[in-house]
């Protein structure tokens, strides 16, 4: 019999409910933002409401629900976030699972936020082998970890200050692109050159799988702010390319020297920023140069969503890892600890 | 009181010097331009804090929490308004045990406590790693930490210059 995982994920922005069968058929995916369910309440949703969720999250869960055409009775497991992340917004998701799972009598399952961004790589692509290397780089994490099998996974590099998609939206709002940055720095650099200008890479002290990107952003920012003291004009596009380039150049680096001290035969990204353009080209040929396989999620299941939960949740059902009904929300939860 | 920093390790210092006087329910409003080294004042604070974890920016989180001598609650207010920073429960942190570091105060003006302590790092010109730190008490009891810092600073950060206005 399928096992169905609903997922919910209000860990940011986002308040999402998916439901997943055997932790790979995608039902439905419902994601806030993208539909007209807040219409029902008379106004734009802000970009940023954790007591937004509490408004949604019923109508977000039947929407999921309807979407897969099941009901409450077809589920197996409820999964939800329950950090890292806001603790206002973490505990509308949390509560929720909570309630169901005690009313339905199923199971709950505690998921980790960058645990599951891994766990939409095996959404895309169920045959994955371990052990593997994963970057998963976002606006909000930049983080390096190796996988020896589901629920096994160890932090081995993380960054210092900003996440990378963080530098992208700063160096896009200093140069008046908007936000976000990433995906608009993605779409100009093509039409500069990434040698234009020498931003430093930091690649920290020798063998460190850690990553720092202030340095670089105020690089960056300094650029521009010369250039407007002395009233020159700033090429937009080479700057985007060049700073991309910069960030990419050690992203890839380490991924691939990652992949190399763990002797993997298989890198993945995952994250909003695995969505870049650059990054996924330049990853895939130096890895191709090493052998190394790489693989991504499509973009829908790089940025935030609940089906990698119920993913990510599934593998957790199967090896009977639940989480207790005191589960609370852990705004600060590290990667690989289980805080129940 | 102002402060001259010729490098970013000054600034942590500051910071440092700063965070070993924060009191439960204290805040810290931190103003600067990108790049001015916001992030590393914050570093200070912690470290001032006994906190051991590396300080990661809130920008797209909005809200770090951490564990030291009091607990820390670093926010970047750069994505919110009024109110959307009242949705978020702000005012939680703000009258809560712990330090509240808000970047981006600007934004979020209207849900500020009566009291606080307000740091403005400026750029200076001719160096690019130096930068002017100002230190401005909101109320009585920030009056007397400015004074308690200014007298730390003096001691312990000989090779910058501090001033009182």
């Amino acid at each position: 019999m399928k096992k169905i995982i609903l997922g919910i994920e209000t860990s940011c922005d986002e308040t999402a409910a998916a439901v997943v069968a055997d932790g790979r058929s995608i039902m439905s995916n419902i994601i806030s933002s993208q539909i007209p369910v807040h219409q029902k309440f008379g106004g734009v949703v802000p970009e940023i409401a954790s007591r937004k969720h509490v408004e949604l999250i019923s109508a977000v869960i039947q929407e999921a629900l309807n979407e897969a055409g099941v009901t409450f009775r077809d589920i197996s497991a409820i999964a939800a976030t329950y950090g890292p992340g806001l603790v206002g917004a973490l505990l509308v998701g949390v509560s929720a699972a909570k309630a169901l799972a005690y009313t339905l009598e199923l199971p709950l399952i505690g998921v980790n936020h960058i645990e599951s961004h891994i766990y939409a790589n095996f959404l895309a692509n169920p045959a994955l082998e371990f052990p593997m290397v994963c970057l998963v780089v976002s606006g909000g994490h930049t983080d390096l970890v190796y996988l020896t099998g589901h629920n096994n996974y160890e932090l081995v590099g993380s960054t210092r200050d900003d996440a990378a998609g963080e530098s992208f939206d700063k160096v896009a709002r200093v140069i008046g692109l908007g936000y976000p940055g990433g995906p608009l720095i993605d779409k100009l650099a093509p039409e500069g050159n990434p040698q234009a200008i020498d931003f430093p890479r930091a690649y920290l002290e020798h063998g460190s799988l850690d990553f720092s990107f202030s340095g670089l952003k105020s690089s960056a920012l300094n650029y521009v702010n010369k250039a407007v003291m002395k009233g020159e004009d700033i090429n937009k596009a080479d700057l985007a390319a060049s700073f991309q380039q910069a960030v990419v150049d050690v992203l890839v680096d380490k991924t691939i020297a990652a992949g190399k001290r763990y002797n993997v035969k298989t890198v993945l990204l995952a994250g909003g920023v695995a969505s870049n353009t650059r990054l996924r080209q330049e990853l895939t040929r130096k890895a191709a140069d090493l052998g190394l396989r790489v693989e991504y999620p499509p973009p829908v299941l790089c940025t935030d969503n609940a089906a990698m939960v119920a993913c990510a949740g599934y593998h957790k059902y199967i090896s009977g890892r639940f989480a207790p009904l005191t589960l609370n929300a852990v705004p600060g939860l590290k990667l690989g600890v289980e805080k129940y | 009181m102002k402060m001259f920093s010729d490098s970013p390790g000054q600034t942590i210092a500051a910071g440092r010097a700063l965070g070993k006087l924060m009191k439960p329910g204290s805040v810290v409003c931190l103003r600067g331009k990108l790049g001015a080294g916001k992030t590393h004042f914050a570093k200070g604070i912690a470290l001032g804090l006994g906190i051991q974890e590396h300080i990661t920016s809130p920008t797209f989180t909005i809200i770090n929490e951490y564990e030291g001598r009091l607990p820390l609650y670093h926010v970047d207010a750069y994505r919110l308004d009024d109110g959307e920073a009242y949705e978020l429960g702000l005012e939680e942190y703000l009258y809560g045990p712990g330090v509240t570091l808000i970047e981006w105060p600007e934004r979020i003006e209207g849900l500020l406590p009566d009291e606080y302590l307000t740091v403005m790092i400026d750029y200076i010109e001719t160096d690019s790693e130096a930068r002017e730190l100002q230190f401005l008490a909101g109320g009585p009891g920030y009056g007397t930490l400015v004074d308690k810092l200014a007298q730390t600073l003096t001691k312990e950060l000989n090779t910058c210059v501090c001033s009182r206005d």
